[in-house]
């Protein structure tokens, strides 16, 4: 370790404020603006270096790595291509709010803007997609940049950050100052909730009769799930979550509502519809959560705490803004709630009855193997424990409804871009961070081919990463789309007859695989796969094809257009 | 309604790219945009001219003190203020109509910057209000070029 008044090279300055930040991986790839850093790297033993295949799957290892632990993801690319493959992994950190920062070689300073070799505005590039970005100019002022993005990446909301680095700024040497503190003028988060408004929120909560928390993954990154768990069981108040606030609140405990939205549960979205008060703690009304917003929980009074003030009154407009951060919130109310509050007993009884009215099911009559009895079955045998790691349609929706989620940062999940082929590497980087629970990926058939490069990383690097395949040959939610929207027309979906041989697959990258074809061969690998550690194992699920996921509110409806099974297409309008 | 935004940002490059790339993105509307130095170096004033609904305007202003390169936003339109344009304007001249150009350029309180044989460039300064009418006042007389440069405001003195 180098200390502060030495004089250092770029790379050497690089590698000084990482080990500062307390880094443990860098998800990178090697290139000609970079080679100075990876001839440094050579000789670096104590931060690790993973080598990906595809600059996308180091963004995305990134990702869920920090969302596994909390900690930021760090990324290190090469300039032109290097950088501009990292711009989905990016915008999918900035939409689900993920702290990440990304280094990005470049042209040498004196050629930027020339067109010269594998030169591309990045800054300009990802200037909509991340919090903040920054083009080294002097390498004096290399220490404190990386400072700042690591500062901003992983204060108040969080998310991505670039630092581009061009390739003279790295070989040029200065005397290394590595600022403690830091103090960004025009970035000043609240944190603080405002008190006054905490105790009106307070008063209306002891004296709301059918109050419904709502929950998004403000109160994961916030670490603010003690809190919440606290004062839902204190006040009796049912919890419903957001795709990234499951996990906030036991899934499996009585209160529990599951998720709202478009294919959140009936009893979630019907109390929604009921409830008097709504507390939305770290949720932004995503449009998959309010369908039509005028008739989004039409009779409650809401209240909206958000760390970003953006978020407030965005999509809907709320009785009571709180900004501030969720855990502060949740702490202080629970100081200021009066002794004295409605009873709630009745409201749960009738949400309860909504519960038995319409539950979450799925068809076992038949020997056919469903997704949704892969998500039970690993649910089941994991007893909730895992870190799940998911990719986007069909099966994302179900992980929601049938696997029982019991702990913050459990789930890892594409939710605002919907990213196919965010699941194989998310899944890759949340075990580099996590060792002591079991990483499960559900994948489909569609997305685990659009990164299906980073099999090679998970091998290498002995990752216990577990893919479920859920492999129904079809690109599932568009086909449930075409089905139900589009006259049955499936156009350009239906992979079945170019789908590789998964299992071949992935033998040929050294993977160990498995394939179900029935429940009982599924129950079976599920319980090889989850005991198997000595690196990736990939279990292909051959699922039934036409299944659809219900319930499901069509886009821009009303909860109460809720779709509970699959209709005739022709009775629907 | 039309809302008139002081934005004071880090004088760096990029912080105007920023705030208009901001202001697509999120399909806010923007009449002008003007930006210089302060008294300040390191800080630019930006005048952003825009319109929209209250929520609207609500989120522009928390969208901009989003941005981390923004100092400090303030919404002038219902703060007493000064607003300003600039316009250069180069009309088409002949010996018919000159007298009436010179009649209006003294109502307008205008200058004249440059005459030629065939054409007069004439700066008039005054709220864009003002602006839009002394264009379409001589309009008619045949405008050969014209530059606006978008508002500049500031706070009334105390």
């Amino acid at each position: 370790m180098h200390s502060s008044g030495q004089t250092l090279n770029g790379s050497e300055i690089f590698f000084e404020c990482l080990r500062r930040e307390h880094v443990e991986y860098i998800f990178g790839y090697p290139g000609g603006s970079l080679l100075k850093v990876y001839e440094t790297l050579h000789d670096v033993k104590d931060i690790l270096h993973i080598l990906v295949r595809h600059e996308q799957g180091a963004t995305h290892m990134a990702e869920g790595y920090a969302r596994a632990t909390g900690k930021p993801g760090v990324v290190l690319v090469t300039s032109g291509p290097g950088a501009t493959n990292t711009v989905t992994g990016i915008a999918n950190a900035y939409m689900d709010s993920s702290p990440m920062v990304v280094f990005t070689g470049q042209v040498p300073s004196s050629l930027i803007g020339n067109d010269a070799f594998q030169e591309a505005d990045i800054v300009g590039i990802t200037r909509p997609i991340t919090k903040h970005n920054f083009l080294v100019k002097d390498v004096r002022e290399l220490a404190i940049t990386i400072r700042k993005a690591f500062f901003l990446a992983t204060t108040g909301r969080p998310g991505p950050v670039l630092v581009d680095m061009p390739k003279d700024i790295l070989n040029s040497s200065c005397v290394f100052d590595f600022p403690e503190t830091i103090d960004i003028r025009g970035f000043k988060p609240t944190f603080k909730c405002h008190i006054n408004q905490v105790e009106k929120a307070a008063q209306k909560i002891a004296k709301a009769k059918r109050p419904l928390l709502y929950i998004g993954g403000g109160v994961i990154s916030a670490e603010a799930s003690e809190e919440l768990r606290t004062l839902a069981i204190q006040q009796n108040i049912p919890v419903t979550m957001t795709l990234q606030g499951l996990g906030a609140f036991p899934g499996n405990h009585p209160l529990s509502m599951g998720m709202l939205g478009m294919h959140g549960t009936y009893w979630a979205n019907q109390a929604v519809n009921k409830c008097d008060l709504l507390i939305a703690v770290g949720a932004r009304f995503d449009d998959r959560v309010t369908g039509k917003v005028e008739t989004f929980a039409p009779q409650a009074y809401k209240i909206h705490n958000d760390i970003d003030p953006t978020n407030v009154d965005k999509n809907i407009k709320v009785d009571l803004p709180i900004v501030g951060d969720a855990k502060n919130f949740l702490a202080t109310l629970l100081e200021v709630m009066p002794e004295k509050r409605e009873n709630r007993e009745p409201w749960l009884a009738e949400i309860n009855a909504w519960r038995e009215q319409c539950p979450l099911t799925y068809s076992k009559e038949d020997d056919l193997l469903r997704t949704e009895f892969v998500i039970d079955e690993v649910s089941r045998q994991t007893s909730g424990n895992a870190v799940v790691v998911t990719d986007v349609g069909q099966h994302q929706m179900w992980t929601s409804q049938f696997y029982t989620f019991l702990n913050p940062r459990s789930i890892i999940t594409s939710g605002g871009l919907g990213t196919m082929g965010f699941g194989l590497p998310a899944a890759i980087g949340a075990a580099f961070g996590i060792k002591d629970r079991p990483v499960v990926l559900f994948c489909g058939d569609g997305g685990f081919m659009m990164n299906v490069q980073e099999l090679v990383t998970a091998v290498h690097n002995k990752v216990p990463v577990k893919i479920f395949l859920i492999n129904n040959s079809f690109l599932g939610m568009v086909r449930q789309w075409q089905e139900l929207f589009h006259q049955e027309k499936y156009s350009f979906t239906d992979l079945g007859d170019s789908n590789p041989d998964f299992v071949k697959v992935a033998e040929a990258f050294g993977c160990k695989a498995l394939k179900a074809e029935n429940p009982e061969s599924a129950r079976h690998a599920i319980t090889a796969a989850l005991a198997y550690n000595d690196g990736p194992i990939l279990v292909d699920c051959s699922v039934v094809k036409k299944d659809m996921v219900f319930p499901m509110v069509p886009a821009g409806g009303s909860i109460s257009d809720m779709l509970l099974a699959r209709l005739n297409p022709k009775t629907m309008v | 309604m039309k809302h008139v935004i002081s934005v004071l940002v880090e004088n760096k490059f990029g912080s105007l790219n920023r705030v208009a790339a901001m202001f697509s993105a999120r399909g806010f509307n923007l009449e002008s945009i003007s930006i210089g130095e302060t008294e300040d170096t390191e800080i630019s004033r930006m005048t952003i001219v825009t319109r929209g609904e209250d929520q609207i305007i609500s989120q522009v202003l928390k969208q901009l003190n989003r941005l981390v390169d923004t100092i400090k936003v303030i919404d002038l339109t219902r703060q007493p203020h000064v607003e300003r344009e600039l316009l250069l304007m180069t009309l088409k001249l002949s010996k018919a109509v000159q007298h009436e150009i010179f009649e209006l350029i003294t109502v307008f309180k205008g200058k004249v910057v440059d005459i030629k044989q065939k054409s007069i460039t004439i700066e008039v300064i005054g709220s864009p209000e003002k602006i839009n009418t002394t264009i379409d006042i001589f309009r008619p007389y045949g405008i050969k070029e014209l530059a606006r440069s978008g508002a500049v405001a500031i706070h009334r003195g105390e």
